[in-house]
């Protein structure tokens, strides 16, 4: 058995016995006849005036795209990290440096040139 | 994990274990939550049911099962019905593989005629060499839960909610995951028993004429990245003061609004789940995981060696030590998480954006930069 198989067991048993839990909750409850005003999603008691699929801020979307962005290359920095020492040791230190240096200088300037470009600003 | 039945069996059972140990502790801290917001507001709380009121959420639990179902009559029935159950998936399976206390080490014993071989149990459901990389990957799974409850519901408070939620969920990943860069070089290393190993290692100094002698715990070597990385955790958990998806006053309770018994109840163990996974994640990288400060493997050991007892019960015994030093440290983090729930006022959607990214992520950078160049410098004499 390995930890993967055992990770996609738990993964498997966790997401039936919340399925599990799911289905029970509703099969004990009391049974009532819904009626159109019951039935609507929850609104301070008023009717509804939009659907749910309304607009929605373009902001939320830009900042998915940066956050994809800057998220792959911090996953680039996960293997430079954990074989840093092993470079350091073998005398190859400088070198390792400057090559990360590279990558964050372009990190750091897209970083700052996101912020300057109000990107960001949520009024 | 092993290939034989014996072995087999004591992992799947050690997996449902360590499962429902996250599932209880939730009433627990519920309680503590409760009583502790009372306790500060100078209020009683939960006192009725049961002692200290302990069986509150026992009693609560009864109620929920007995709710009646309700779904929107514009929701989408599967999406709704999902959300809930993946809620539960990313704290159960991160937490799993964490290391809960030191591998309990068997030896030959003979059972039903046949001698099973000497074993190495861990103490967590699973151990990957990548640790750390995996419960990343499988926290950032929480973020689906709440879009597939914010869409599901077809309300406007749910979906506004559950935007809120993901934005800053991703944004402060960034950060989180950053700060975390810093600890693996130092480490040099993604498996969470390694890292342990190296905490529980001593380094001595001397100040104003008294000699120190202090394990190497990450929070020491690392105090910035431990403070970027803790603050990080409450706005992935939605915690004040980061709960914008459930600012009342604004949008009822944000993603949930549309959920009621036995549902809601499995979004609060997603949610303590995922801040039991941050505790403990924060305990293995910066305060030194299941080690205790002044005491040793081997002085425990030998601590039962003088009571007399066997080879097999020693090391279940220490392992059991240190489950307890472990969840210690796990549950004064989490009331850290009360604490700070009742001391901080919310932050504006703006300002915790600004946080996120304009401040958070550019020290995490700094902090990242200073680390590599003083273990460059460090490492190579």
């Amino acid at each position: 058995m390995t930890p993967l198989f055992a990770a996609l067991i738990l993964f498997f048993f966790v997401l039936f016995f919340g399925l599990f839990l799911v289905w029970v909750s509703g099969l004990l409850g009391p049974k009532t006849k819904f009626n159109k005003v019951k039935s609507e999603a929850y609104e301070c008691g008023l009717p509804s005036q939009e659907t749910h699929n309304t607009k929605i801020p373009v902001k939320f979307y830009l900042t998915a795209i940066l956050f994809i962005l800057f998220d792959i290359e911090i996953i680039f920095m996960y293997p430079w990290a954990v074989s840093f020492i092993e470079f350091v040791q073998s005398g190859a230190g400088p070198y390792i440096l400057g090559v990360m240096g590279v990558f964050l200088a372009i990190f750091i300037y897209g970083l700052f040139w996101e912020i300057k470009s109000n990107a960001l600003e949520w009024e | 994990m092993g290939s034989d039945v014996f072995e087999i069996t004591v992992n799947l059972v050690k997996m449902l274990f360590i499962f429902l140990l996250m599932v209880q502790l939730v009433p627990v801290l519920v309680w503590v939550e409760r009583r502790g917001s009372a306790f500060i507001q100078s209020r009683f709380g939960p006192n009725r049911v049961g002692p200290l009121g302990l069986t509150q959420l026992l009693a609560d639990a009864v109620k929920f099962l007995m709710k009646e179902e309700f779904v929107p009559a514009q929701g989408k029935k599967l999406l709704f019905y999902l959300a809930p159950a993946i809620a539960l998936v990313p704290g159960a399976v991160a937490f799993g593989s964490i290391p809960l206390s030191c591998p309990v080490h068997i030896q030959r014993f003979l059972m039903l005629q046949h001698w099973w071989g000497p074993y190495d149990f861990e103490f967590q459901s699973f151990h990957f060499g990548v640790g750390i990389v995996f419960v990343l990957g499988i926290s950032s799974l929480g973020a689906y839960a709440l879009l597939l409850a914010g869409w599901g519901s077809a309300n406007k408070f749910s979906l506004m909610g559950a935007l809120r939620a993901s934005a800053q969920m991703i944004s402060y990943e960034l950060a989180l995951g950053l700060s975390l860069v810093g600890a693996i070089l130092i480490y040099g290393t993604f498996d969470f028993t390694e890292m342990i190993a190296q905490q529980a290692q001593v380094f001595n100094f001397e100040l104003l004429g008294h000699a120190f002698h202090l394990r190497k715990y990450g929070i020491l070597m690392q105090p910035i990245g431990a403070i970027l990385y803790f603050s990080s955790i409450f706005a992935e958990t939605n915690r004040l003061p980061f709960d914008l998806p459930e600012a009342e006053g604004e949008l009822v309770v944000g993603y949930h609004t549309e959920y009621g018994g036995l549902k809601m109840l499995m979004f609060y163990i997603g949610e303590y789940g995922h801040m039991m996974v941050g505790s403990a994640l924060f305990v293995t990288f910066y305060l030194g995981g299941y080690t205790i400060p002044l005491l040793t493997t081997t002085q425990i050991n030998n601590l039962f060696l003088s009571m007399g007892a066997g080879p097999n019960v020693i090391s279940i015994l220490t392992a059991l030590v240190f489950h307890v030093a472990f969840f210690a440290k796990v549950l004064f983090l989490l009331w850290v998480f009360v604490w700070v729930r009742w001391t901080l006022p919310r932050f504006r959607y703006d300002q915790l954006m600004d946080l996120g990214w304009k401040t958070m992520l550019p020290w995490s950078l700094a902090n990242v930069i200073v680390t590599a160049v003083v273990v460059a410098y460090v490492r190579s004499k």
